[in-house]
């Protein structure tokens, strides 16, 4: 069947089951239900605090096709999605789903026990390195399942993704289960994208490199869900977790790009009193950020929030003023974590209350102006922030698809071809976020708007920016670097793209 | 129009096919100071195909050739002349070196159906003789549109030392600012070697431009914006610029030879300045029309 | 033009390409490796072959080494490199 966004994809999936086809990004809204929790109740006397992680595998039954899941807080410096793994892998279990927000390079040791047969399904919103190579060649028994930040949360609240055991990396742990992510060698700052997990999972094991005495201050994730305690020496690589700094990029094409784009965020209308923005850690990202902050100061504009993974660039802003509050639900380098700790008013957030399209309302709704990074870009807007030029899997969609759809504007800013690829094609190779919730491409050579974007063409068209159509961008980019041929794949589907709602947006097949 | 000019290595593909999108007016591809010895070839070749294969949307196409002093300069006007750059800058220029290049293109515009004189010359003075001589350099050939100071080598040859605030080459700037307007071709100031101090630029620019410079080059992209603001009319001049125009215009209709505004006397030059500034704001985009 | 030594021209940075010409027996030959190799490969071999011909060359070895160099860089680069090989 075909779906709203002209994919072809089977009406059933081997290893993933019958295939809901994406309707379009705001077509399932209204009545959900809850999934409904079985939990062990702890009496008065017991002890939560285990010795090794073998001990808690043990006492949370595990056995062969359980899912586990972890989150990626610690980024590229989590030691303990592997040390779970291997554990596992020695009990000799089989068949483990693994549910992790994100898989990143660091997590090279799972390729093995996906050959094993240890590991046949990832769920996950974003992977790259060699596991993301291994799935891509066809190596995974069954098609991982892609997921965007809130669609994530939404999969687990409505019981679409049943998890038995969820391990959470706490940089630090009482002895009763309190968690948080501000103190300790390991800090991190927010763990909002473990709150569901903890919230849901039937066992819950907090796996820590700093136990502390009862009770520890403040609480993320609190003792009402934790079972077990295991205390480890390391849960993660410091120089992995966080960078020291995110920085603006000094690529002078990436400065175009980036004024570009807050000159369109001037003209929007939207940049006035009570401003919202997100935008990712990229270094052009950040640029667009230290572009629209010298408009907001030299306009004097105060902003209401910023949200998202948050960097210091973005806690700097927040500490001249020029935002209220910040929502975290990650933090990308020290300042945040710092800032995190010690100011009320950068608050965290969990995945659901995120990005999350089932609750009662998701922060990402309440965006102005959301900056998007693509790998590609089609003439109908879709983005693929999945899978690299030569079909790979190299990302995936995080908190994109739930921004773009929440945000007033969405704006992706982009390089018109990177090492002679193109990135404006006819058609992406992976539809990740569905063009009708992108609102514009921003370029170092011209600005697309969505032409289903009406009221904004309207708004522009008497501004001095150097609009283009799509198309007519396309074909500079083409002009450059001449038509690419297209990749060819094998006819197996090694993962599934869903959309935040849990329909299937997308299929991705093994590469040649 | 040539507020900012900016110099791209001609050896580097990445920054040569990016540097249209720069927001500069004119692009230097320079053969010279930005290319080793055993490079020159490379980057004589790669430079000709980047003028014939990319669009520089608009950008002049300015190629800074190797000093004819020099075998490199001779091949770089044979390579470079026949696929027409909009000019070439003659580094460490002389008369007779302005006009050996004269003949060069005229030979190679006949032979290759160019339009006689449309390679335009912009020479670099950066040598004592050369400022002394600047009158004649400009005379020396009609394709000269204007002038580039290069007060990093000039400050060499005089053996005094360079410095932020510039005070040492102020002569240099009068002097060619002088003779520029003496022969109406554009004065390009030297480039400033700071390219992380914004606000030095800024003054830079701002002290070249009151005596008279009308462009200035930049060795950073990131030394564009300032620039192009330094160089481009400022609102007041514009509002001005406006002011004096309906003035003039309202003259015309009652017959008035002579007019003022506010209190003051406006003759020919004025108005002349006026439209200059209304110009010029409308080719950067700052006003409509 | 006869190839009489082995010469190099590029670099390794990205938007460039890295080409070694080598004397060769029976005519031109390339040895292709790209970061574009999948959407691009056809079209560089294809720039490369065009280039020695109008060069005249007729009996190269090219290895060339590309990070995403467009046709202008291409050409200039096996361009340099063969007159480096025939002086």
């Amino acid at each position: 069947m075909i779906n709203a966004v002209k994919r072809e994809i089977p009406e059933y999936i081997e290893g993933y089951g019958k295939v809901k086809p994406f309707m379009g990004a705001y077509a399932n809204y209204g009545e959900v239900t809850r999934t409904s929790i079985k939990l062990k109740s702890v009496k008065p006397g017991e002890n939560k605090i285990l010795s090794s992680i073998k001990e808690a595998l043990l006492k949370c039954d595990i056995k062969d096709g359980m899912t586990v899941s972890f989150h990626h807080h610690l980024r590229n410096g989590d030691y303990v999605l592997n040390m779970v793994l291997e554990e596992i892998a020695k009990l000799g279990v089989k068949d483990i789903t693994v549910a992790a927000s994100s898989i990143f390079p660091c997590h090279a040791p799972m390729v093995e026990h996906i050959k094993n047969g240890v590991v046949t399904k990832i769920y996950t919103n974003y992977m790259s390195g060699p596991v993301a190579e291994a799935v891509s060649k066809g190596l995974l028994k069954y098609p991982a399942i892609m997921h965007t930040h809130g669609g994530r949360a939404r999969a687990i609240e409505s019981g679409d993704l049943h998890i038995d055991i969820a391990f959470i990396a706490a940089p630090t742990c009482d002895t009763y289960g309190n968690i948080n992510g501000v103190e300790g060698k390991s800090a991190c700052g927010s763990l909002g994208y473990a709150i569901p997990d903890a919230m849901y999972a039937d066992k819950v094991v907090a796996v820590t490199d700093n136990l502390v005495d009862y009770p520890a201050c403040p609480i993320e994730i609190s003792q009402e869900y934790v079972d077990y305690i295991v205390k480890v020496d390391e849960i993660g690589d410091p120089k992995g977790i966080v960078s020291g700094t995110t920085r603006i990029t000094k690529d002078p094409v990436g400065l175009k790009i980036a004024k570009l784009a807050a000159q369109l965020i001037d003209e929007s209308g939207l940049l006035k009193d009570g401003f919202s923005f997100q935008t990712g850690a990229g270094g052009t990202s950040l640029a667009v950020a230290a572009y629209v902050k010298d408009i907001m100061k030299r306009k004097n504009i105060k902003g209401s929030f910023a949200a998202g993974g948050i960097t210091g660039y973005i806690v700097e802003m927040f500490e001249e003023g020029l935002f209220r509050v910040l929502f975290d639900v990650q933090c990308f380098d020290l300042k945040a974590v710092e800032s995190y700790k010690n100011n009320r008013a950068h608050q965290g957030m969990s995945a659901s209350m995120y990005g999350n399209p089932h609750n009662k309302g998701a922060v990402v709704n309440n965006l102005d102006v959301m900056i998007l990074g693509a790998t590609e870009i089609d003439t109908d807007f879709n983005v693929n922030v999945t899978t690299g030029s030569n079909g790979v899997i190299m990302g995936g969609s995080g908190g994109h698809s739930d921004t773009a759809a929440g945000s007033k504007l969405s704006i992706v800013v982009t390089q018109l071809t990177k090492a002679r690829l193109p990135i404006i094609v006819d058609s992406v190779t992976t539809v990740t976020t569905p063009g009708e919730t992108i609102d514009a491409v921003v370029t170092e050579r011209g600005i697309a708007i969505n032409p289903r974007r009406t009221d904004l063409l309207e708004k522009l068209k008497d501004s001095n920016l150097p609009l283009y159509s799509i198309e007519e961008l396309k074909a500079m980019a083409e002009k450059l670097t001449g038509v690419p041929e297209k990749i060819e794949f094998e006819d197996k589907i090694v993962a599934v793209v869903e959309y935040r709602d849990g329909s299937v947006i997308d299929v991705l097949r093994q590469v040649r | 129009m040539r507020r900012s000019m900016l110099f791209i290595p001609g050896n580097n593909p990445s920054m040569i096919q990016n540097a249209p999108v720069l927001g500069a007016d004119s692009i230097i591809l320079d053969l010279e100071d930005a290319v080793s010895i055993d490079e020159k070839d490379s980057a004589r070749y790669l430079v000709r195909n980047a003028l014939l294969e990319i669009d520089f949307s608009g950008c002049e196409r300015v190629v800074r050739i190797n000093s004819i002093g020099t075998n490199f300069g001779y091949d770089d006007i044979d390579v470079i002349g026949r696929v027409k750059p909009d000019a070439l800058i003659i580094p460490k220029a002389t008369e007779e070196a302005v006009e050996e290049v004269d003949d060069l293109l005229s030979a190679i515009e006949r032979e290759e159906g160019f339009k006689l004189g449309s390679i335009k010359i912009i020479p670099l003075i950066e040598t004592a003789i050369g400022l002394e001589d600047v009158f004649n350099i400009v005379k020396s050939s009609k394709r000269v549109v204007a002038v580039l100071l290069g007060a990093e080598d000039l400050t060499a040859d005089m053996e005094i030392k360079r410095t932020k605030e510039g005070e040492e080459i102020f002569y240099a700037r009068s002097k060619v600012v002088s003779v520029c307007k003496a022969l109406k071709v554009d004065a390009i100031d030297t480039p400033f070697t700071d390219v992380n101090d914004f606000e030095g630029l800024r003054k830079d620019s701002e002290k070249a431009k009151l005596i008279g410079m009308t462009g200035k080059a930049a060795i950073n992209p990131r030394q564009i914006d300032i620039i192009n603001e330094v160089f481009s009319p400022s609102k007041d001049d514009i509002e001005w610029a406006k002011r004096v125009i309906l003035a003039y215009e309202e003259a015309q209709r009652e017959g008035k030879g002579v007019f003022s505004l506010d209190g003051k006397m406006v003759d020919a030059p004025i108005l002349q300045r006026a439209k200059n500034i209304i110009e010029k704001a409308k080719a950067i985009g700052l006003i409509k029309g | 033009m006869r190839i009489k030594k082995p010469a190099k021209a590029g670099t390794m940075e990205s938007n460039d390409i890295y080409i070694m010409v080598y004397p060769n027996e029976n005519g031109n030959e390339i040895q292709l490796d790209s970061i574009v190799l999948k959407q691009f490969g056809k079209q560089i071999e294809k720039v490369i072959m065009d280039t020695l011909k109008e060069l005249e060359v007729e009996n190269a070895l090219v290895v060339a080494k590309d990070r995403g160099a467009l046709d202008y860089t291409i050409k200039a680069r096996v361009e340099t490199a063969v007159k480096r090989a025939i002086e």
